[in-house]
Parts: C-alpha cells; structure tokens; sequence
C-alpha cells in the first residue's frame, strides 16, 4: 500500500465556542487531485489553514508523505514539499513579479540567509523565477509591479509563487475566485497542465471547473465531511443536494 | 550604477575626505565626528526599523552595553583593541538575549520590551556605583593608538571614525541589497506568507536583531573613544527615541535617509543650541514640517521632488516644442 500524499486524521479545531472543524479525516493519495467543496463557513479555509500551520489544531494530526506535521512551524511544512494559494490574494504589492517569485525561490533556498551577495546578481534565481511566469503566462509582466497588474495576473502570480517551489502537494484555495470567463479558462488550463507528481487538493466553487478536475470530492458541512468519493458518487448523494447544491 | 551615481559617490567622497580641511575649525571637526557615529546608531536602527518593520525604543542600551564594557576593560588593564572587541561581543550577545525576549510578541509588544529593556539598562548603569560610577559617569583612560596611529586630536580622530563609518555603511548597503535583506523585507509586509514559502520569520527578525545590535555597539565604542566619558544620560530614553527620530526623519527604509537624520539632528543639537536657547523647540518643528509634507522622511521626499520637477521641465520642454511645430 502507498502512503498518502496527505493524511488527516481526526482533525479538530474551535474557535471559542464553534467548532470551525469537528473530527476531519480524509486521505489523498499520491498524485490525486482533490475538491473540497462545502457551503461558505463550513470549514474549509479552517482545515487548509491547519494543515499548513498557520493554525494549530485542538486534537487529531496532519501527516504528509507519511511524516506527522503537529506541531511543526509553517515554514519546515513547506520545507517537506507543501504549497499553497491564497484565497484573498498575498502577494507583496510594492514589488516586481519577477520578485515575489524570487521571495518563494528564496525560501528553500540557503542563500535566504546570505546577507552578502547582491540579489539581482543571483542570475540563476532570476532565470528560474521568470521560467515560473512564463509557465502561467506571466513572461512579459515580469518586470511590473504587483500592485498595477490586474486582478487575473495576480491570481497566476500566486500560482506561479506555488509552483515555484516544486511541491509535492499543493493547496489551492480558490484559485478561480473573482476571475473573468476568460481568465477562468486560462487558468484551468495551467492547472490541467501541472504534472502528476503534484498532489493537488483545491476548494473551488466553480462546479464546473472543480467536478471536471477532480477525481475524488470531499463535502465538508459545519466543519464536518459528510461526504466523500468520487465525482459520481458525491454528486448522486442526496445528502450534497441537501446542503450543498441546494434543494 | 550609472554615471551620475559614480559621480555623485566620488564627490561624496571627496567631500567626506576633505571636511577637516573645508571646516578647519576644531569644534566643528569634532562635530563631524559625532554627525558619523550618530549616523552609524541610525543606520542600526535603521535595519530593524526600515528594513524589518521593527521599532525599538531600546537602542541606547547597547551603546552602553558595550560603551562600560570597553571603559572597564580598559581600566582593567587590557590593551585598547582586546577591550573594544570584549565590548562589542558582551554588547552584541546582549543583543541576542534581548532579541528573544522582544520577539516575543511583534507590534506593539517588541516597542514596549525594547523599552523596558533599555530602561533596565540605564537603571543598572545609574544605581552599579561600584561599576559605572552612576549618576557621576565613568572616564575612559585615553583614545587608543590603532595600529600606532594617534588619533587624538580632531581630525585624525575624524579619519579613524570615518574608516569605521565607511566600512559599517558598506556591509550594511550589502546587507540592504541581499537575499538575506529581501527575506527581511518581505517578512516585514507579509509574515505569514514568507513562513508559507518557507522562510524562518521569527529567525529572519532575531539575526537582524542581533546585527543592529553588534553594529550600535560598534558606534557605542566609538562614542566612548569620541568622549572619552559615560553617564547614564548618554544611555537614557532620550537618546534611543532621538536615535529613532534621525532615522524617520531621513527617511527609513533608504540607505541614505538615516545619515541626513543624524546630520540634521546632532547639527541642531550642538550648533543651532549655542545661538537659539529652545533648539528643541526647532527640532520638533523641523520634525514636524517633515513628516508633514513627507510622511517617507527626507531622502523619500526630495527624491520624489526632484523627480516631479524634472518631470514638469520635460512636458514643459514637450509642450513648447509641440506649440512652436505648427509655426513652421
């Protein structure tokens, strides 16, 4: 048997008084692409936030390749081959684009802690991050500053910063959220590319998109899975209707 | 680097070289002297404050730190150059201790820690008679001899900070301009998603944290070779929050910004005062008016003044060219 990709056993996390995510388990093998789907509040930002670290959970475990991830900080997590997106965008505004990729080349790179050299002398590190644009279409915005390109090259800015760093599984929270028509197909076009030695878990609320990448679907509800399974099975289930596609 | 920066460093530099000859006057060689080891706390403070988004109200203690230990080192009998490399490594792992403790907590928290732990600071310095002489102050013996110059008078003392200025400003641009001062910066706008690509941020802080400190100890030992004399007042509130102020003021975050700061301050302070009896009152309408018409400090500000001018002369130029075309 493999070891999953990423492994989340009996997950638990309140805020206060409300559970934000009651006794998660699921399991994505190697490879596979993912959807988490659920009504807005039900937890889904919740889990991706304690599978990274940024939150830590009440009880259960989170573990990547077979490696246990309690208690590690975020950045020896993204060490391990863990990426994210950003639902509401995070980028660093006030730089370049070919920077911002520069910042995700850098943190798995020693040279972070170089506090001698020239940066923009690092020409590998420049090469690399403007390979990364070029892959999502970002080659001839390189040199611009985040903050004056539009919303859609942002989102593949952040995608670019993701798949920068070769993960080995990759978060993506939302990564369709506010796009137009157009840039919607762009996109979805640079996830169908990604390879398959990169795990994809994603939270989309494009159906269409989301059942046509997806291969396994997870429905979270109240911080709970109530279903999962394939896109078939999940679809046919009653209990999605019910909370999810709506009566 | 283009020409006009080649050109703009080499008449820097020359005019940095030549101030003793230019001034002359003893008195304002010496205030040379000071406008550059002020220069050099600002710079430090300027690592964490503009680079890392941290403000200590803390930054006088090191200059203590290491300003007693290189006073009672001597005194001890060890000679100059054992005492001032004793006195910035006890000052600079002070600085490692006090950074874990002020990193504790970001924002608000790091401001108060900081101040607390200066305060501590001054107060040992004030109440350790036996060790500081408290409020009395303690003398160093004499300027050293480094390498069998003397630096005792007032403009080769002037030459002896310089090199050290000079030789602080270069790391520190380095350090500004490499991945290291990259990760810093993107630590300062988006903690969270520097830990999501992976880098260290709690580590990233404290290693600048501990560079300021190794680099305003540093100009700690030079305050002491300049005055040859310590009290707590040089140590207090005061002087962490004008160190602060020299660097806002010229502008945080440039290279160049906090050297203004420094000049613009400590001229005020030791010439403006001989002739105007409320120089703090100037002081704070000067900081003032700055930050007023420039929120970014100095530098920032008259960089983007000059750049709207230059701006308007080229459409101006435009204009006139397009209006005389039809003319012919």
């Amino acid at each position: 048997m493999t070891t999953p990709a990423l492994e989340v056993v009996h997950l638990s996390k309140r805020f206060g008084g409300l559970p934000a995510t009651k006794n998660v388990s699921l399991s994505v093998m190697p490879g596979e692409r993912r959807l988490i789907i659920g009504p807005n509040g039900a937890g889904k930002t919740t889990l991706f936030n304690l599978i990274t670290g940024d939150l830590t959970a009440d009880a259960g475990s989170v573990r990547l390749f077979g490696q246990e991830l309690t208690g590690m900080p975020t950045q020896q997590r993204v060490h391990l081959g863990l990426a994210r997106t950003y639902q509401i965008l995070t980028l660093f505004p006030r730089e370049r684009l070919v920077h911002n990729v520069v910042l995700s080349l850098l943190g798995l790179d020693r040279r972070r802690w170089d506090p001698w050299s020239i940066l923009t002398a690092n020409r590998d590190l420049y090469t690399n991050a403007r390979t990364s644009l070029e892959r999502v279409g970002l080659a001839e915005a390189a040199e611009r500053i985040a903050a004056e390109t539009s919303y859609g090259e942002r989102r593949r800015l952040e995608l670019a910063m993701a798949l920068a760093q070769k993960p080995r599984l990759l978060l993506l929270d939302e990564p369709l959220a506010g796009l137009s028509q157009a840039e919607r197909q762009t996109v979805r076009a640079l996830l169908d590319a990604i390879p398959r030695d990169v795990t994809i878990v994603m939270i989309e609320h494009d159906m269409d998109t989301a059942l046509a990448f997806a291969e396994r679907i997870t429905v979270l509800h109240y911080g709970e899975v109530i279903v999962e399974g394939t896109r078939a099975q999940v679809v046919a289930d009653p209990r999605t209707r019910e909370v999810y596609l709506g009566d | 680097m283009t020409r006009g920066r080649i050109l703009a460093l080499a008449i820097c530099a020359v005019l940095l070289l030549a101030v003793p000859w230019i001034i002359g006057n003893e008195f304002y060689v010496n205030m040379a002297s000071q406008v550059l080891i002020y220069a050099l706390f600002a710079l430090s403070i300027n690592m964490l404050l503009g680079y890392g988004g941290m403000v200590s109200l803390g930054h006088a203690a090191y200059l203590g730190i290491a300003g007693y230990a290189c006073i009672l080192a001597t005194i001890a009998g060890y000679d100059p150059l054992t005492a001032a490399i004793f006195a910035i490594a006890v000052s600079t792992a002070a600085a490692a201790f006090f950074g874990v403790l002020s990193l504790r907590a970001p924002g608000l928290g790091f401001i108060m820690i900081t101040l607390a732990l200066g305060q501590i600071v001054w107060g040992v310095a004030y109440r350790a008679n036996d060790l500081t002489g408290g409020d009395n102050g303690i003398r160093h013996p004499a300027r050293p001899m480094p390498f069998g110059f003397d630096i005792r008078d007032a403009p080769s003392f002037y030459y002896f900070t310089l090199v050290v200025f000079l030789v602080a400003l270069f790391f520190i641009w380095r350090f500004s301009r490499s991945p290291f001062g990259a990760s810093l910066k993107g630590a300062r706008d988006q903690p969270r998603r520097m830990r999501m690509l992976g880098h260290n941020v709690w580590l990233i802080r404290w290693v600048t944290f501990v560079m300021a400190g190794f680099w305003a100890s540093v100009a700690g030992v030079l305050y002491v070779y300049y005055n040859l004399f310590l009290s707590p007042h040089a140590i207090s509130l005061q002087q962490s929050a004008e160190i602060l102020l020299m660097a806002i003021l010229g502008g945080a975050s440039t290279l160049t910004g906090p050297i203004v700061g420094a000049a613009i301050i400590t001229l005020v302070k030791n010439v403006v005062s001989t002739y105007v009896e409320r120089w703090n009152t100037l002081l704070g309408t000067i900081f003032v008016v700055v930050i007023i018409f420039m929120p970014y400090g100095l530098v920032p500000g008259c960089t983007q003044a000059w750049q709207r001018l230059r701006h308007r002369i080229k459409t101006r130029k435009a204009a006139r060219a397009a209006a005389s075309e039809p003319a012919q």
